[in-house]
């Protein structure tokens, strides 16, 4: 038992932290509704109760897994890059300007653009790459405001460029058809961009843990002295572990666009980079459990959606569990002393079992 | 375009600049204390929505604006003392700590604005308070200067005022001393004795007490009410200017004042058929290039290295 928790601690630690932010909510609930019991039925069960609800989770969850599998390429480099917002944002932008200007074949189409808006984003992802390798330009100010730069850009491009006047209000061209990727479950608006996700997360996981580029960065990471008297080339790695958070994060753009509105329709950045730095977190930057914590997001966004529409809950209740997970599963210290503890009697110094729970 | 012209050349152009500029220079006085301190707050703008939402909910249920703005400042300071305490005691790191702390200010604010209201978008059904705003005597005479400089919101004169605090603060106290001594060697002035965790506290908290009236002036004075999400990346756009006045208080101001301008400048030729987007896009280009500029130096060793931002 105790060997098994301090293998599995970080698992548990997070685990711990979402319990504590699921019981939270609950706990507000209880206080702030009317009808508690109703309104917890409506957020913890409401988000599963129909093919609609549970297609919601899943379209949610496609944008945040890309972002959250292109900070983590940063983040596993220890590149603090928070521009994927930015990279997401712009490759959208320009992804659309291209598609709405040319016509191919279906298939050709797709790939042409989703090529592009990938190469805008790594090119995105280049700059603070290059100014931190080169300058030691601190790529968390930097891609914050290349955020803006992006968003402000890509805003000039569709609203000045590929507007579409006759729509009454802000946004591009439609897509044409041949540009589109289906949706293929009836009643959800699921798509395609949510198999090129998981098809991301396995490539990346891949990438990250059996391919030297990956060890590379592992180590660059871990260590960059280490790394670099180790002889990687960490002028390098930085670099292309930004362009690969620059393209992983404009690809996703993309897909949203082609899967779900089929025009450019934000004229507000929609916040999946942060998103992304969230699930990051939680997933502990591996690819695959990154999945899983942005479908855990989902769900969360999809329960709030269920309050706001049955409930005299504010949704906003989630962004505040959420931020209180956060919290406490990057907090090194929470819960160490418990950690210790049973390292320390493990050893040896008693034999006493059970766990104590450290305040 | 000649009217606008007119406009811009026009006094109350300054005025406004002056006014938008208010919010961002506690904000970037925020940021720069805490970046000289080695641990760079990018959690302004939670502190800004949460002491913008305090100030108005105790004005209007108390009617008093004195403890409207007791309130507002220590619920900034409270948030800037949660995130020293989850990055130096509990270990989060404080990028990822300010971050959260962003998202929570932003759902606290608007639930239980929610909760008391009734209404999700803003607190106008409340009668809150605002600061006044003052006329100073001699200035109001002087012609254009009088238009520019006199009849703003107080807390506008306390931003300026605040920057000649912060210069005082970090070149004429010792706190000042030990939080760029703490910033640019932490190692060495550990080894002098100074305690470098309660010295990021204080930059901390300091951060917190200069936001909180960048958001007190917000939602009292700016406007007369909270809406939600109202700092709308003025916490971020804090760094930005703080970044490009490398957290020098004279600096700062002039990084703040830069934004402002702009931010006023696309303000007015918003009418025009001219993309203000592109416009409102180079003060942010700037900064990288600033910050690049500036960190390439360091790195080259043209000028002393001042600890890494992180």
């Amino acid at each position: 038992m105790e060997k098994l928790i301090l293998r599995y601690f970080n698992l548990l630690r997070t685990a711990i932290a979402i319990t504590i932010g699921v019981i939270l909510s609950i706990i507000i609930i209880y206080i702030v509704s009317r009808e508690p019991t109703f309104s917890l039925k409506a957020f913890l069960l409401g988000p599963f109760q129909n093919t609609t609800t549970i297609g919601n989770i899943i379209e949610t969850a496609s944008p945040i897994i890309f972002c959250g599998i292109a900070i983590a390429m940063s983040f596993q480099a220890m590149q603090f890059n928070i521009g994927a917002e930015g990279a997401f944002f712009i490759s959208a932008a320009v992804g659309t300007a291209f598609a709405v200007s040319t016509q191919m074949p279906s298939f050709l189409h797709i790939v042409t653009i989703l090529l592009i808006s990938a190469i805008t984003g790594a090119l995105w992802g280049y700059i603070p790459g290059f100014l931190k390798a080169k300058f030691m330009a601190s790529e968390i100010v930097s891609t914050l405001m290349l955020n803006y730069v992006a968003y402000y850009s890509g805003l000039y491009l569709i609203n000045y460029h590929f507007r579409d006047k006759k729509a009454g209000f802000m946004v591009s061209h439609r897509l044409a058809e041949s540009a589109w990727l289906r949706q293929f479950i009836a009643g959800t608006r699921i798509h395609w961009g949510i198999i090129l996700a998981l098809a991301f997360a396995l490539i990346t996981y891949y990438l990250l843990y059996h391919t030297t580029l990956g060890y590379e960065i592992r180590t660059t990471g871990s260590n960059q002295n280490f790394a670099r008297f180790g002889g990687i080339n960490v002028f390098k790695v930085i670099i292309i572990s930004q362009m690969l958070t620059g393209l992983i994060a404009g690809f996703g753009g993309m897909t949203e666009v082609m899967g779900i509105h089929r025009r450019f329709t934000w004229q507000l950045s929609p916040g999946y980079g942060w998103d992304g730095v969230i699930v990051a977190l939680i997933g502990k930057n591996h690819p695959i459990y990154i999945v899983f914590a942005s479908l855990f997001l989902s769900y969360l966004r999809v329960g709030g959606q269920q309050l706001k529409l049955l409930s005299d809950v504010p949704p906003e209740l989630v962004l505040v569990i959420q931020a209180i997970i956060i919290l406490l599963i990057t907090a090194e210290a929470f819960l160490r002393n418990v950690k210790n503890r049973i390292a320390i009697r493990k050893a040896g110094y008693s034999k006493e079992a059970g766990i104590e729970h450290d305040s | 375009m000649s009217t606008i012209l007119e406009s811009i050349f026009s006094p109350d152009f300054g005025f406004v600049i002056l006014r938008v500029t208010t919010p961002l220079l506690f904000a970037s006085l925020g940021v720069a204390v805490s970046a000289l301190s080695g641990t760079i707050n990018i959690g302004l703008e939670g502190i800004m929505l949460v002491s913008a939402f305090t100030g108005v909910m105790v004005s209007a249920f108390t009617r008093s604006l004195l403890l409207a703005l007791i309130a507002g400042v220590a619920a900034g300071v409270l948030l800037g003392m949660i995130l020293a305490y989850f990055h130096l005691y509990l270990k989060t790191d404080v990028i990822i700590g300010a971050i959260a702390l962003n998202f929570f200010a932003s759902g606290i604010t608007i639930f239980l604005l929610f909760l008391f209201t009734g209404d999700k978008g803003t607190s106008s059904s409340l009668r809150s308070l605002v600061f006044p705003e003052i006329s100073i005597p001699i200035l109001n005479k002087i012609p254009i200067l009088g238009r520019i400089a006199s009849g703003h919101n107080v807390l506008t004169y306390f931003a300026l005022l605040s920057v000649l605090i912060y210069f005082i603060l970090i070149y004429k106290t010792p706190l000042g001393l030990r939080i760029r001594a703490v910033g640019q060697n932490p190692e060495a002035a550990e080894s002098v004795g100074i305690n470098v965790n309660h010295i990021k506290i204080y930059a901390l908290l300091l951060s917190g007490f200069f936001g909180a009236f960048g958001g007190l002036y917000l939602a009292m004075g700016y406007v007369s009410w909270f809406s939600r999400d109202m700092t709308a990346g003025r916490g971020f756009i804090a760094i930005a200017a703080s970044t490009l006045g490398s957290h020098m208080p004279l600096r700062t101001l002039l990084g703040s004042l830069l934004f402002g301008s702009v931010s006023a400048f696309s303000i007015y030729i918003s009418s025009l058929e001219v993309p203000s987007d592109l416009i409102q896009l180079i003060p942010y280009a700037v900064t990288v290039i600033v910050l690049t500029i500036y960190s390439g130096r360091v790195f080259s060793g043209k000028i002393k290295k001042p600890k890494e931002l992180i």
